[in-house]
């Protein structure tokens, strides 16, 4: 039994390990400016718990084999405070050392405010589609009223139209973003939580009605990337579904362009 | 054996008749059978809601029986399977077994009283749980069906009369919470009154078996989660039949219709709610790392290594527990200032999880171990808990939770560390003081047919759930049709669901073992594992007032085996005997 025990513990350890390095299920690379370091951190903290986790299975299964049952008696012993200390300490290094080693993708992501020039844009959560705004030439969002929010008359976000903020905001079904300049997403929600999520931005942030919660991001990457809904926000959740769509400069503004034409 | 005059506090006679003494008992052993079996019927309620949900997942086309409608399943009906899955898992399983079950039958006697120190309280508690349990169940039952707003509950779904899903079975939902609620202050003040007040002559705080520290603290973390959670339940209540506004925003627009709510905050629900969620996630597992704690001294042979700092940590578990629920919350919109705060007091916590894995390899390291039954599910806890933990390495960091959130790769962590690390905990409990709680012993052959089934199995099923998590794909998803990037994991989901259906087939295994051993099983003597706590120093199983009207006199910690030049390779709490470490 203490053999089968110890082959299985060591057979789990080796077989889940072999799929965290095999990468058959991973990330996919990354395009935006925290890409790189939220990798490399990420690989930090793999290697540091794959290490713990290997060594802490592997002793486990060591110490059933080792010292299964025999016709001696246990060894007498209550603990050891110098071995509890150390191995204390160690683990508080190692998680506290961690957890500020990556603390500087947080504060890039939401300390630091987006770079000047950024390109504005409102992402708009609803059950279960989302909605795009870009605030047109005059760099200005118009006002919008919930008792004008009508899909159905083609105002899915209410712009007030006594508001002349408001007179060339464009609304989009996709994010398109130009690459390489910075972009700042105001996430706003009209009826419950939902969330922005692009895998390849390595960001996700909560769209919550009643707030207005930002990130900010600058894509290097021309390509359309998914952006699944990522907080449970009713039945049509594991649809709500759009698009990155990160394009060259010149192609973006013709979009603009393009899709401000009716 | 000498006996010392007992603690007052309970005095109640032996109940005369059935009722009295099986049904409204209030004798803490029946007490715990009665809360123990409430688990076992709703574990198998939650199994069976998991089983549906992985047949979707891994063939959403498929027409499956019993459940409602005609062809595929439909979307909410499997949100609504979720909602109840972790619901009923979290609440009925894993706060109702290890601390109403165990906690109700072994305290008592482990410290040497005759009963908890409210035994009416004790039976209202048992009793208002399962009033929460029958309103959870009607809620699949109402108009509107079952809830899908999972078990978090967040407004403004949760909170919205006019989103679909969410009609009475919310109602129903809510109201269920706060009778379980209610049922476990009441139990956390009888086990903080039981174990403060009723500890026998000798049996001081660093005499106590690990198992009563464990309850102790759990009751402590439950005495404080629960009234916020009880709070919170109700404001959503009224948000939802009284028009109030604690949690609704203004503004907010549902089928083109404006809601007539304003000024509520989304967040102050999840503050509320993750303030008593986190500690909940302690409550869940400390008691079974109590009884592993039990289990490993007593198979091993061999004291605990480093029981004072087991109890600090224990503590250290509970203290932190309290300061880290932010960590629910890193993307919220919350301040990303508290995020950082949060991080480092949530990696803080890996530190007391570390000495007690440390803590538990050592005691069996120079050990002659027994592979009885309990000691395969205890160790099966230390690898599971060690799997399930590492992973919270990586979601407690702000800046790796902006890409993990909402990712299986939570499902995989919650699941392996509360989850199944918590059941395995009950398995350990149950084969272990099965003798003591039925007076038979478990068949040691279907024991470990199914230990053997479980550990592999919930290894298959929760592993893979990393991998996928890693590749970006969110949790609480019906299935990956509409997203094209998860098409590609749609293999994993049959691998899992293929290991979910065996194991949870095998857990058949389990309760066949329980019934049969319950009525055909081997006589169990008073101390069948040699075990040196004062539950074994009675018969199997042990009368009404537990001592028979005397109280035992402690001389020794909880874990004296192997004491050099003892007659035994153990010492019994209450053994006058000379211990080396007396």
């Amino acid at each position: 039994m203490a053999l089968l025990l110890a082959l299985a513990i060591t057979g789990i350890t080796l077989v889940s390990t072999y799929f965290f390095a095999a990468k058959t299920w991973w990330l996919p690379p990354y395009i935006s400016e925290y890409g790189d370091a939220y990798d490399k951190h990420f690989m930090l903290t793999m290697w540091i718990c794959g290490i713990i986790f290997v060594a802490a299975q592997l002793s486990l299964a060591y110490t059933v084999f080792r010292y299964r049952r025999h016709s001696g008696r246990s060894e007498y012993s209550h603990g050891n405070n110098k071995l509890e200390a150390l191995w204390t300490s160690a683990a508080a290094v190692l998680f506290l050392g961690l957890v500020i080693a990556g603390t500087h993708i947080w504060t890039q992501a939401h300390l630091q405010a987006a770079p000047p020039g950024a390109l504005q844009i409102e992402v708009w959560g609803q059950q279960f589609t989302w909605y795009v705004r870009y605030p047109g030439p005059d760099g200005l969002f118009g006002r919008t009223r919930p008792e004008m929010m009508k899909e159905s008359i083609g105002q899915p976000l209410g712009i007030d139209p006594d508001d002349p903020a408001g007179k060339d905001d464009l609304v989009m079904p996709i994010i398109a973003v130009p690459v390489n300049r910075p972009v700042e997403v105001i996430l706003r929600s009209k009826d419950v939580i939902h969330s922005f999520y692009v895998r390849e931005l390595r960001l996700k942030q909560d769209a919550v009605p009643g707030l207005e919660n930002r990130l900010h991001f600058t894509a290097s990457q021309v390509g359309r990337y998914e952006m699944p809904c990522a907080e449970l926000c009713g039945l049509g959740h594991y649809q709500m579904r759009t698009f990155l769509q990160v394009m060259s400069e010149p192609d973006f503004e013709k979009w603009l362009v393009d899709s401000a034409t009716p | 054996m000498s006996h010392a005059a007992g603690p007052a506090a309970v005095h109640h006679g032996a109940p005369t008749g059935f009722i009295r003494k099986y049904i409204f008992s209030m004798d803490h052993k029946v007490i715990g059978i009665q809360y123990w079996f409430l688990a076992l019927a709703a574990v198998f309620v939650g199994m069976a809601l998991s089983l549906y949900m992985r047949l979707r997942l891994a063939w959403p086309n498929d027409h499956f029986p019993l459940v409602a409608g005609e062809g595929p399943m439909t979307p909410e009906t499997y949100l609504s399977l979720l909602t109840m899955h972790g619901t009923i898992m979290v609440f009925f399983v894993l706060t109702t077994a290890p601390q109403g079950g165990f906690g109700n039958s072994f305290l008592p006697i482990q410290i040497g009283a005759a009963d908890m120190a409210f035994p009416f309280l004790n039976m209202m508690s048992f009793w208002i749980t399962l009033l929460a349990f029958g309103v959870i169940i009607a809620a699949f039952f109402v108009t509107g069906g079952a809830p899908l707003g999972g078990w978090t509950g967040y407004p403004p779904l949760s909170a919205l009369r006019s989103v679909p899903g969410q009609e009475r079975g919310m109602d129903l939902w809510i109201i269920s919470i706060a009778l379980f609620c209610v049922a476990a202050l009441l139990g956390a003040l009888n086990f903080i009154a039981t174990t403060i007040d009723l500890r026998t002559k000798g049996m001081t705080f660093m005499r106590m078996p690990l198992t009563c520290w464990a309850w102790f603290i759990t009751a402590i973390l439950g005495l404080l989660a629960f009234g916020v959670l009880l709070a919170g339940g109700i404001l959503l209540l009224m948000d939802r039949i009284a028009g109030t506004s604690f949690f609704i925003p203004g503004g907010l627009v549902v089928n083109e219709q404006v809601v007539s709510h304003k000024g509520g905050s989304p967040l102050l629900w999840q503050h509320l709610f993750w303030f008593f969620g986190h500690p909940e996630v302690y409550i869940a597992i400390l008691p079974g790392m109590g009884a592993t704690s039990q289990i490993l001294s007593t198979f091993a042979r061999k004291p605990i290594f480093g029981y004072r700092a087991m109890v600090y940590a224990i503590s250290g578990i509970g203290v932190l527990g309290f300061l880290v629920w932010g960590h629910h919350m890193f993307i919220s919109g919350m301040s990303p200032y508290s995020a950082i705060a949060f991080s480092v007091l949530t990696l803080s916590i890996g530190v007391p999880s570390a000495i007690k894995t440390f803590n538990w390899i050592g005691t069996m390291w120079k050990g002659n171990i027994r592979f009885d039954s309990p000691m395969l599910y205890a160790i099966g806890f230390v690898s599971l808990f060690v799997s399930g933990g590492l992973s919270g390495i990586f979601l407690g960091q702000p800046s790796l939770d902006l890409y993990l959130h909402d990712t299986y790769f939570v499902v995989a962590h919650f699941h392996l560390v509360m989850g199944v690390a918590a059941i395995f905990g009950m398995f350990a409990g149950t084969v272990f003081w099965f003798p003591k709680m039925f007076g038979r012993m478990m068949s040691e052959g279907l024991s470990k047919l199914h230990f053997w089934i479980t550990f592999l199995g919930v290894y298959a099923i929760f592993m893979p759930m990393h991998y996928i998590g890693i590749a970006g794909h969110m949790r609480r998803y019906a299935d990956t049709s509409g997203v094209d990037y998860l098409q590609p994991m749609q293999p994993v989901h049959v691998f899992i669901s293929i290991a979910a259906i065996i194991t949870i087939s095998a857990q058949l295994i389990f309760v066949l073992n329980v019934f049969w051993s319950m009525f055909r099983g081997k006589k169990a003597s008073m101390n069948p594992w040699e075990c040196t706590t004062l539950e074994w120093t009675v018969p199997s199983p042990p009368p009404h007032d537990n001592f028979g009207g005397k109280f035992p006199v402690v001389y020794h910690g909880p874990y004296e085996y192997s004491v050099p030049g003892a007659a035994k390779d153990y010492i019994m709490q209450d053994s006058p005997e000379k211990g080396a470490h007396a």
